[in-house]
């Protein structure tokens, strides 16, 4: 194969959206190659902080994410990789905690919604939030929505157990090798070009986060996706008391317990540069355990070991970008705005059932790439 | 040798309890970097954020992959150097911290 450097379709990007794809390109028979420039998951998948939530305000949204949700607790045996990764697949919740009677009333249609879909979350009383969960301080917020079957898993294992199982399944997964361009001939792709070396096939799948802007521009190909950094940090391990990932609408921090008892704290920056360069700050550190300790002073004592930071790939309204572009046999999925590590399941489904020309098994018409110029923003009003 | 010491092996990385079997059989299985052997085995991930491990494992990539040990990528060291409590990030003082833990 190497002697060829022939491919029925590429992937680039190897995030968990490529890894998946890859899997289900190829178990399919294909023949794949999947290029990553780093090691899998070093890109935004690694850096997510792996919430598995329902709780969007789309249909679509909400429809590919229970999808995901029945896949993930058997994934690792779905994979065929038994025990080998340790997904760390947890459901202990999650939280969206409203400041406001507006973002109460968001929470309340958004859970409407869920229930019409089968998704069983529901809306809970200050009161209620005190009950279940007593360290919490629960004063200013008016409400919050809860879905119990949501949770959290490991993004590294995710990503690199896809790619593991594509490997399995007869794909060639190239890591530390960076696509530098694309290549097309006569409105066509053609493949790409990596490390120097010329690949071809004739359909090739853009799934490199905020680096696929950049990429598609190298055909002529404009893609509406930019980078904004986002930082996350991490404490040591404490007794696991299943600690919901809990979301504050009043300044994005959220923070939740990991199977193995440490935290995760996040909060949004608006001051963030919009760079897909990692880098950290102490003013992050700072705001975020500011915020945080706010809603659950008991974690004052908790020792933190390191934060980090990665980038979203995000669209002007907040949507994935899963469509063929202009430029026949290239297509994408990216511009998941944040919320894409979850997506991985139904993001890998859906490309093969592109791939193959089938109806896609959840409609997808709100992800095409053309409702950009059409003016036909499909807002999600979930996202964090 | 790791049998002649411990039954369960030498453990390489205390935090994580990772032994030196384990990191050489997932270097034999192609991860071949610091930060790759961190992603699937959560070595240097722990409270002491690789002091222990990280050298150990740098010469078990140098001896398995026959690299220099100054060619194999140490990875990233992010802050904070040393693990503060969460109390002292927000407020900066003990009292303030106490305050808040009511």
């Amino acid at each position: 194969m190497s002697g060829h450097r022939t491919a029925d379709a590429i992937i680039v990007g190897g995030g968990v959206h490529g890894c998946s794809a890859a899997w289900h390109l190829a178990k399919e028979g294909l023949k794949v190659v999947l290029f990553e420039a780093g090691y899998l998951s070093s890109g935004g998948s690694g850096r997510s902080a792996a919430g598995l939530r329902q709780h969007f305000g789309t249909e679509v949204n909400c429809r590919l994410a229970k999808y995901n949700l029945e896949c993930f607790p058997t994934l690792g045996e779905d994979l065929g990789l038994g025990d080998e990764y340790n997904l760390e697949f947890a459901q202990w919740g999650y939280l969206w905690v409203a400041y406001s009677d507006a973002s109460y009333e968001q929470l309340e249609k958004n859970v409407k919604l869920q229930n019409s879909l089968d998704i069983p979350s529901e809306m809970l009383s200050p009161a209620e939030m005190k009950r279940r969960w007593p360290y919490f301080r629960v004063d200013r917020m008016t409400g919050g929505a809860f879905c119990h079957q949501d949770g959290h898993i490991n993004p590294h294992t995710l990503t690199i157990a896809y790619g593991k199982a594509a490997e399995k399944s007869g794909a060639f997964v190239k890591t530390f090798t960076p696509v530098e361009k694309l290549l097309e001939s006569g409105g066509k792709i053609t493949g790409v070009q990596a490390a120097g070396e010329t690949w071809s096939a004739p359909r090739v799948l853009l799934t490199a986060g905020p680096w696929s802007t950049p990429l598609a521009a190298t055909v002529g190909v404009d893609l509406p996706v930019t980078p904004e950094r986002h930082n996350l940090l991490v404490t040591e391990q404490i007794e696991p008391f299943n600690c919901p990932m809990t979301l504050c609408l009043d300044d994005g921090a959220y923070f939740k317990q990991l199977p193995n008892g440490s935290f995760f704290l996040g909060r949004d920056d608006p001051d963030e540069p919009k760079t897909m360069i990692s880098g950290n700050s102490a003013k992050f550190l700072h705001g975020v355990t500011n915020s945080v300790l706010a809603r659950f002073p008991g974690l004052s004592g908790v020792r933190v070991v390191h934060q980090w930071s990665g980038p979203y790939d995000v669209t002007p309204d907040h949507q994935a970008i899963i469509d063929w572009t202009p430029l026949e046999g290239l297509w994408t999925n990216c511009g998941w705005s944040g919320h894409g590590l979850q997506f991985g399941p139904s993001g890998g489904r859906l490309a093969k059932e592109m791939f193959f020309g089938e109806q896609t098994f959840v409609d997808i018409h709100n992800f095409r790439l053309s409702r950009f110029e059409e003016g036909d923003l499909f807002e999600e009003p979930a996202f964090i | 040798m790791a049998g002649t010491l411990d039954k369960d092996g030498v453990v390489v990385c205390r935090c994580e309890e990772v032994t030196q079997e384990e990191v050489r059989a997932w270097i034999a299985k192609g991860y071949h970097t610091f930060d790759e052997l961190k992603r699937v085995l959560r070595v240097g991930m722990g409270p002491c954020q690789g002091r222990g491990c990280r050298d150990i494992i740098l010469r078990e990539l140098s001896q398995a992959t026959g690299a220099p040990l100054t060619e194999i990528y140490p990875g990233v060291i992010r802050p904070p150097v040393k693990p503060i409590k969460l109390g002292l990030c927000a407020y900066g003082k003990e009292t303030e911290m106490k305050e808040c833990a009511k």
